[in-house]
């Protein structure tokens, strides 16, 4: 079966790849693209380590084909450093521990990203909701969303 | 809220927080992981596996997968030499290279869903499972059976016809699906039973739970036509892969090379070979790279599990609380083949207590599931879960806070355990004071909610480990070990050695160095990192500075006795020595050509000493009567802990285990169907706890340091999943007033217990 030709764009730059109708943008992203920040844990969209951001909505990126990728603005966490500087929440996993084998780590940063985008003031409660959709076997969870609120209240006090 | 370690002011680099070396990589997705890896030409691997628990495998046709385009090589038994019945030690568990071979590809039998028949290597992922769909084998199915009990059964059906139990009593004449029966004593409990006043006997079931870890299983294997072999593997040890491999395929070690790429999460799950020996026999055949990854239905079906278990416990005790007499009847899953961790479970399940009767029985039994591999603390989270959910009613009955109950029984320095070894200095009794002093113990339980005390041990463990220390021409270090840094031990090791130096933390780079490029490590596993691979980086930093001063003293023309290592630098050792300026490790570094070329340090050593660690968990919980769902609102850690290397790292173990003990209490196990499939084999069916499960959770870092490190270290990693899921039951009878025996306490079950115990409560 001939191949699919996609445009889309991935981390603001223009992209195109070739795939199979049966492929999942997870799939295209690492295999195809050399993305491989994206990870796979399941392949069901139960653990959250391929989340990605697709026109600005949190997703497993397992769970979407890649030919739905055509025309899409796609954010990776290969995208979330600009040059040497790492993201807040990136920097903040990093100086409280919040990651220990660092597998999930990607698809939380990404979901913890969307979070604040969209919820700059959450509650405990709040985060720990949104992120219940990413597993993590080795932190439980403590010190990842002490990561999440502490950046909340920083990035807060940096935009007054 | 974390409570400050007390090394301060003793170090400088020590007991601080540093960001980890790997944290960049980490939180970009550079770092590296299993499934990262390729190769140009690679091939995609995949593996047929058994539909059936229990299956003769009368015949298996290839011919077809393998005339398919773009199919390069198949492989089944028929690729694998048999092995000899020799048991060889991976990780705090052991194999028989006999049961290992017939593991990774089954041979006579199929003995459980999900055991690897075929594999096949293709050009494509899709061509891959279009050639295992072609690949025909005839299987004769045999009755199977699942559960413990029944497999311990007579008349069961038998897994293995070879298997006569060792250490039957008397000898066993005919095979059964018991493969070992050990025993533990200590006094005499039949004399010690008749001197108690209260007497508490129960039986208590565990199930089944995975490891869990967020990656699966994979590799990448180039063998080259004169028999050398690449393999990128995720994995806690690389070195016993390569052994693993070495013998499996009638390899030498030196031809095998095994990278360890980042892993994501391993809990004692990757201390043995699945993909790896396959991905290199087909790599073999096909003369390509060849990739393998396992999904997540694969790594349920197919890859260890942690056992689940039958626990019988009896104790009696004085009214005043003293223990008198204990025992413990564990009947363990050791899954496919034998080799449960029955042993440490036995010797585990009343090393917290200092108890003069004792007598511990175990059982390892074989049965249709996936062979069993090390979870954190392998075995002891469940006599744990009998022995402090006994010790609970105990303290009910006899009215007793239940920490005062442990401290009067608690294990001290020179306490004898039942499995023959004394202690040296230990911090049970500290950790359970920290724990009765705490802010959380203090705070009365609200109304409605229960608050449940469990306590737990791990012995950790030493082996062997090799490092090397080399400095740079600027005088900056790197520092060479062979463990895969599992959860931040980068980090430790780079502070032991920055501290060891006197030079700063960011002039210290740790590397973790493939199998041909440092001396053999044992697994990362037992809890040893920090320990055991800390103390040769420590020595072979220690070789380092001795060869700088004999630097120092070349320079000087004085006797390297008379240099001293202080903050860094070289000094004369006092005033006799003569008068020279101080010359840092830049400036031996600029020199070292001079002085006798490069400036490196080594150290190699089988490690002994490992202190033991104690652990004491605190938990509040509600639960709803209607749905028998519970909620965890306050959950405190304790745990002796040694010295606290980095502690946010120490932190994280003990959160990371109770967590995962948590989810072993309310949640996780694995369930069959009666034609002995999986029926849950993914997230969505198997559930872990997320972060809405979940408090905070608190962590009291008791520091009673290990004598037989110099930085004072214990292992902490297992420790913490050991009480989690007794304090959880604990906290649900004080909550209900029900008392629960069988794990998990998931909705279904507890809500039944609910309903059958309230209209006899109502009653009373």
């Amino acid at each position: 079966m001939a191949k699919i030709h996609v445009n889309t764009t991935i981390n603001g730059a223009p992209t195109e790849f070739l795939c199979d109708a049966n492929q999942t943008l997870l799939d295209v992203l690492r295999d195809t693209l050399g993305l491989t920040g994206s990870k796979e844990g399941c392949g069901s969209g139960d653990c959250g380590a391929c989340s990605v951001m697709v026109n600005g909505r949190l997703v497993c990126s397992c769970l979407v084909l890649a030919p739905e990728a055509e025309g899409v603005k796609v954010e990776t966490i290969e995208g979330m450093a600009h040059g040497d500087k790492l993201h807040p929440l990136q920097k903040k996993f990093v100086e409280m521990a919040a990651l220990q084998c660092g597998i999930c780590t990607p698809g939380f940063l990404i979901a913890s990203k969307a979070l604040l985008e969209k919820t700059p003031n959450p509650t405990e409660t709040e985060v720990r909701y949104w992120l219940a959709g990413n597993l993590c076997r080795c932190t439980g969870y403590d010190k990842i969303v002490s990561a999440v609120l502490d950046v909340a209240a920083e990035m807060r006090e940096s935009a007054r | 809220m974390s409570h400050a370690p007390n090394t301060e002011g003793k170090y400088k680099w020590i007991g601080t927080r540093p960001d980890r070396p790997d944290g960049a990589d980490k939180v970009t997705g550079r770092a590296r992981f299993g499934a990262d890896f390729s190769l140009p030409g690679q091939l995609i691997g995949k593996v047929l596996r058994s539909p059936h628990a229990h299956a003769v495998i009368k015949s298996i046709d290839t011919s077809k997968a393998e005339a398919l385009n773009g199919v390069k090589a198949v492989i089944t038994v028929k690729d694998f030499p048999d092995q000899p019945n020799l048991i060889v030690p991976t990780g705090e568990m052991q194999v028989n290279m006999r049961d290992i071979t017939r593991n990774i590809m089954a041979r006579e039998k199929a003995l459980y869903e999900g055991h690897p028949v075929a594999a096949v290597a293709a050009v494509s992922e899709a061509i891959a499972k279009q050639a295992l769909a072609l690949i025909k084998v005839e299987y004769k199915v045999l009755p199977h059976v699942i559960d413990v009990a029944e497999a311990m059964r007579p008349g069961a059906p038998v897994l293995h016809d070879h298997l006569l139990t060792e250490g039957a009593n008397p000898p066993a004449t005919k095979p059964s699906n018991i493969a070992k029966r050990i025993e533990f004593k200590k006094g005499d409990t039949k004399d010690g039973f008749k001197h108690a006043e209260v007497t508490i006997e129960r039986d208590f079931t565990t199930q089944a739970v995975h490891q869990g870890y967020i990656e699966p299983h994979a590799t990448l294997a180039s063998a080259a036509e004169d028999g050398q072999v690449q393999v990128w593997s995720t994995t806690q040890g690389h070195f016993q892969v390569r052994g693993f491999c070495a013998r499996l395929l009638g390899l030498d070690t030196s031809q095998i090379r095994v990278t360890p790429t980042e892993i994501g999460g391993g809990f004692g799950g990757k201390t043995v070979v699945y993909l790896e020996p396959l991905a290199i026999r087909l790599s073999q055949k096909s003369g390509k790279p060849v990739k393998m990854t396992m999904s997540r239905e694969d790594v349920f079906r197919a890859s260890g599990p942690a056992p689940g278990g039958n626990v019988k416990v009896k104790i009696g005790a004085k009214r005043d609380g003293r223990i008198v007499a204990a025992e413990c009847i564990v009947e363990m899953q050791a899954g496919a083949f034998p080799g449960s961790p029955v042993g440490p479970a036995c010797m585990c399940s009343f090393a917290c207590y200092d108890i003069d009767n004792i007598y511990i029985e175990g059982f390892d039994v074989v049965s249709n599931r996936p062979k069993v591999a090390a979870y954190r603390a392998p075995g002891a989270p469940i006599s744990a879960w009998a022995v402090e959910s006994t010790l609970d009613i105990l303290a009910q009955q006899l009215k007793m806070d239940p920490i005062d109950l442990r401290l009067k029984n608690a294990a001290k320095k020179d306490t004898k355990t039942a499995y023959g070894v004394t202690f040296n200095t230990i911090g049970f009794v500290e950790t359970l004071k920290a724990v009765k002093e705490s802010e959380h113990y203090k705070t009365p339980v609200k109304p409605g909610h229960g608050r449940g005390i469990a306590c737990g041990f791990w012995f950790n463990i030493g082996a062997d480990s090799s490092a090397a220390s080399h400095v740079g021409e600027d005088g900056s270090v790197t520092v060479i070990s062979g463990n895969p840094d599992i959860g931040g031990s980068r980090a430790s090791l780079a502070l032991m050695a920055a501290e060891e130096l006197g030079v700063d933390y960011s002039r210290v780079r740790p590397v973790i160095a493939d199998t041909a490029s440092i001396g053999f490590n044992f697994v990362t596993g037992g809890s040893r990192v920090t320990f055991a691979t800390g103390l040769a980086v420590v020595n072979s930093v220690r070789d380092m500075i001795r060869e700088l001063k004999v630097r120092a003293a070349k320079i000087w023309k004085v006797d390297p006795d008379g240099v001293i290592w202080e903050n860094g630098m070289a000094k004369p050792a006092g005033a006799n020595v003569g008068t020279f300026e101080p010359l840092t490790l830049a400036d031996l570094a600029a020199q070292a050509g001079r002085t006798g070329g490069p400036i490196n340090g080594h150290a190699q050593l089988n490690v002994t000493g490992a202190g033991p660690g104690f652990g004491v968990h605190c938990v509040d919980l509600m639960v709803d009567n209607d749905t028998g769902c519970v909620t965890v609102d306050r959950y405190t850690a304790a745990q002796d802990v040694g010295t606290a290397i980095h502690p946010s790292y120490v932190e994280g173990q003990l959160q990371g285990g109770a967590v995962q003990g948590v989810g072993w209490a309310l949640n996780e196990e694995y369930i069959y169907s009666a034609k002995g499939t999986l029926q849950n084999p993914g997230f969505l069916d198997y559930r872990m706890p997320v972060a809405s499960d979940l408090p905070m959770i608190e962590t009291i870092l008791v520091e009673v340091p290990n004598p037989s490190h110099p930085y004072g270290v214990r292992g902490v990693g297992e420790v913490p999943i050991v009480p989690p899921t007794a304090a959880v039951g604990n906290a649900i009878a004080r909550a209900t007033g029900v008392r629960m025996v069988d794990l998990p306490m998931s909705p279904p079950r507890l809500s039944a217990a609910l309903d059958a115990a309230l209209p006899r409560m109502a009653a009373e």
